[in-house]
């Protein structure tokens, strides 16, 4: 799974070695000037915030960076209160954003003016998978167990918890209803940990959080994974629970249900970046991703750890933008303007 | 006893110098986080998360705990000395906190809430060691119309109840749930009321508001009013202490009710907020001198602070057991928990013996901690009130414009506190109680959104508000809140009347 052709221990050679191709001298390599900013569109604590303090806390005590990393909550409007801020940060290089799936679904359901390409890509960090998770007290033992239960009875009767309204549990909700015909009722709530409660204590009957919004729960035996929405199984061996381990969880595809969602955690920097800027902060999440920090994290949340930047970071946002646009337009979440 | 043994071996734990060193580093900065309006707990335990990452967890969790000790309770030093609420559970303490101050008696006031803290705290504590796992499960029963029905008793508990004409109170409330509406929904994933503008999408937060509203309102009427302090007068002593400890244990009903109160809201998680203002109303109704408060009450000091510490301590409840955070400040601490390593969730208190019980023990001992140092800067508080209006009235408007900023790092928001200041001295002047409207900007999105989760749970129906003991109740207990008066004046009539019969026969 782990792909990474580019990485070798020689990490400082090979950043150098591309500054050179850019055609500049490698004395003239940008190096930030002042504090950093990091922007997360996204409120504290929340699964973007998470990954964006613990990269903080990485650059800080491995003293990646000779500036400060600061991060900043900018989560107004779904979001796009950040985007807009980096989107109006023209040639200020000292400022960065991590995404969620937000960078393409805030816009297209609310119509606030930004897309993807307004902004400069650095990196793809790593993806973050979804599970579909049922109460551990439910009969459901397979995703197929599931989706029949749901067809059999009346329409509207099955609840899915979610984070938020139009975003990407709402998007999994719609293309499970397309794929099977089903009928659920969404219910949004305000963040992750909040849906995996609502779920434990029974007020909702299932919900596709991410594996770390719902692993503690699942540990204590309250909460079962059916599925992971992926095209391959989650490659981590090592059990979690006292018989299971992330990889023992089936695709959805094996199940029956053909939706595949991966939620993009990555970095994109202001307009106008020149090369050797988005080269040098390319450079330094490598060095992120090589920490003993890093790799523990994302582990504990059972993230994919592809790593992707330059032009093919590029083309899989583009395909990705093009993916949502594509789920959000049949499932009917698309502003009105 | 087990969790006594436990206790005991989390204690030990806490032996460590370089812990107890990080505990005081930790209450002394949570004291200026908490004075600073706008830099709230969350943001500040945010801020220094982290610096925690090269120590050991239970070093760090220790740590950043008792930061959040430490802002817990120096959020009532400037709700108390200029009626500006550093944190949002601080609010309610203005309402008699600021008369007292005024009366001169800002040394009793302060004393008051850092005591009342103290006992809810501890209050919550003792729940926290001995009934942990038993009361976690309370929580999961809360879905969306338990949420709606415990933010309708908050409103009920503290609506016609003021002196102020009940249209006015109405007129005010109104103003807050409108401007809690501006925004992104949550519900629909739509924008509204931000007409096109994209500084509006965040909304009004509640902090600046109440900055302005407050803090700048209250300046604004001292100038009219003849550029000075009323409260000179105050004792500067450690004797003021003392002397209200005397008098504090008359009031041990308030005391109590403010904790379960506090408890309560904590562990579903309601938070501080809500806690403190549901304190505060039902202290009011119940007090025998309720009708005076507002006007400077010890007893309207201690209602909103016992309980709002309360409920910050039992808010690590949910957290450590179920995973899910109580407060903010709680998520954020979560997000900590998840980075150090640490599986939050039912196994914690299983698999990580020493850090559950260290963090438990230094609750205890950072509560004292706490206490101490702000009880012995009382006086020193205190004393700020005798520098002169013309120096620190300037002072305070910049804190509140620095603080208005941090909330969201939005420069507008600076002109927004402003606009919130001029809108608050108007309604002091034209009889308009503030309350209601921030208690409807702070609780009128969180009710609203729980109000459409549960309308979409039951297709329409509004029988989920009686479908269980528990949130029928709840309901129930409300509406009879909202009606009381009624009530109340249909008894007396009933009661009136009833020997009123053989005299006119």
């Amino acid at each position: 799974m782990i792909k990474q052709p580019f990485l070798t221990q020689t990490l400082v050679a090979a950043g150098a070695l591309g500054t050179a191709l850019t055609a500049l001298p490698a004395a003239a390599a940008w190096q930030p000037t002042r504090p950093v900013e990091f922007i997360v569109p996204a409120g504290t604590g929340g699964g973007a915030d998470q990954m964006a303090r613990v990269i903080q806390g990485i650059v800080q005590k491995h003293s990646l960076m000779s500036q400060p990393l600061v991060v900043i909550n900018k989560s107004g409007g779904a979001g796009a209160e950040g985007f807009l801020d980096v989107k109006g940060s023209a040639r200020n290089p000292h400022k960065i954003i991590i995404t969620l799936s937000n960078l393409f679904t805030t816009p297209l359901a609310t119509g606030v003016p930004f897309k993807w390409e307004d902004m400069t890509p650095v990196a793809m960090l790593a993806l973050d998978e979804f599970v579909l998770w049922v109460n551990a007290k439910s009969p459901y033992k397979t995703a197929k167990e599931y989706v029949d239960a749901a067809k059999a009875a009346p329409p509207n009767q099955f609840k899915m918890g979610g984070t938020g309204s139009k975003q990407e549990d709402q998007i999994i909700t719609a293309a499970i209803e397309q794929q099977t015909g089903v009928k659920l009722t969404y219910v949004p709530y305000k963040g992750g940990g909040d849906v995996a409660a609502q779920l434990v204590g029974g007020h909702v009957d299932s919900s596709v959080n991410n594996p770390i919004e719902a692993v503690a729960q699942w540990r204590a035996g309250e909460l079962r994974p059916l599925c992971v929405f992926d095209s391959q199984r989650i490659p981590l061996k090592e059990k979690v629970t006292s018989d299971m381990a992330w990889g023992d969880i089936p695709t959805c595809k094996e199940q029956g249900l053909d939706i595949e969602y991966l939620m993009l955690r990555g970095i994109f920097m202001t307009p106008n970046a020149t090369p050797d800027q988005v080269a040098f902060y390319v450079d330094l999440f490598k060095k992120v991703r090589e920490t003993p920090e890093w790799k523990d994290f994302m582990e504990k949340g059972a993230f994919n750890t592809t790593f992707m930047s330059g032009d093919q970071y590029k083309e899989w946002v583009r395909k990705a933008a093009d993916t949502h646009r594509g789920l959000m337009e049949k499932a009917g979440f698309l502003a009105k303007s | 006893m087990e969790a006594l043994s436990s206790l005991i071996h989390g204690f030990g734990v806490l032996a460590d110098p370089m812990n107890i060193l990080y505990m005081f580093i930790g209450i002394f900065l949570g004291v200026l986080i908490g004075v600073l309006p706008g830099l709230g707990g969350a943001n500040g335990v945010a801020i220094l998360l982290p610096l925690t990452f090269s120590m050991s967890p239970v070093s760090a969790i220790i740590m950043l705990s008792s930061i959040y000790w430490g802002a817990l309770f120096g959020g009532a030093i400037t709700s108390i000395l200029f009626n500006i609420p550093g944190e949002p559970w601080s609010v309610a303490t203005t309402f008699d906190g600021y008369p007292l101050a005024q009366k001169g008696r800002a040394g009793e006031a302060l004393a008051t809430a850092f005591t009342g803290s103290f006992f809810g705290a501890f209050v919550a504590t003792l729940l926290l060691t001995f009934l942990a796992p038993l009361i976690a499960r309370f929580a999961l029963q809360f879905g969306p119309a338990e949420f709606f029905a415990v933010y309708l008793l908050t409103f009920c508990s503290f609506v016609g109840m003021g002196k102020e004409s009940p249209f006015k109170v109405i007129a005010a409330m109104m103003l807050g749930f409108a401007l809690a509406a501006v925004g992104l929904d949550t519900v629909t994933g739509q924008l509204r009321m931000t007409f096109g503008t994209t500084e509006l999408l965040r909304g009004f937060d509640f902090l600046v508001a109440v900055i302005g509203l407050f803090g700048v309102g209250e300046i604004l009427l001292t100038m009219e009013e003849g550029l000075a302090f009323k409260g000179k007068t105050a004792k500067i002593n450690l004797r003021v202490v003392i002397e209200t400890w005397k008098e504090l244990p008359k009031y041990w009903l308030t005391a109590i009710r403010g904790s379960i109160v506090g408890c309560w809201m904590g562990i579903t998680p309601g938070g501080a907020t809500p806690a403190s203002f549901m304190s505060y109303g039902l202290a009011k109704r119940f007090s025998k001198s309720g009708h005076k408060f507002g006007t400077g009450e010890i007893e309207g000091v201690l209602a909103p602070e016992t309980a709002a510490h309360a409920a910050g301590t039992s808010a690590l409840l949910p957290m450590l057991t179920l995973g899910i955070p109580g407060s903010p400040t709680a998520a954020v601490l979560l997000g900590g928990l998840l980075i150090w390593g640490l599986q939050p969730g039912p196994l914690l208190f299983v698999e990580q013996k020493d850090f559950v019980w260290g963090l438990i023990a230094s609750i205890y001992l950072g509560n004292i901690a706490g206490l101490i140092v702000v009880l012995t800067t009382v006086p020193l508080f205190a004393a700020i009130l005798r520098v002169p209006f013309s120096i620190i009235a300037p002072i305070i408007l910049v804190i509140c414009a620095v603080g208005a900023y941090t909330v969201h790092n939005a420069l507008l928001d600076i002109s927004v506190m402003l606009v919130f200041g001029v809108l608050g001295y108007i309604f002091k002047k034209l009889g308009y109680p503030l309350a209601p409207l921030v208690l409807a900007l702070v609780l009128g999105d969180m009710a609203e959104s729980s109000f459409r989760q549960a309308m979409l749970l039951s297709q329409g129906s509004m029988a989920i508000f009686w479908s269980n003991w528990l949130v029928g109740s709840i309901v129930t207990l409300a509406l009879l809140m909202l009606f009381w008066p009624l009530i109340s004046l249909a008894l007396g009539k009933l009661r009136t009347k009833a020997p009123a019969v053989p005299q006119t026969e």
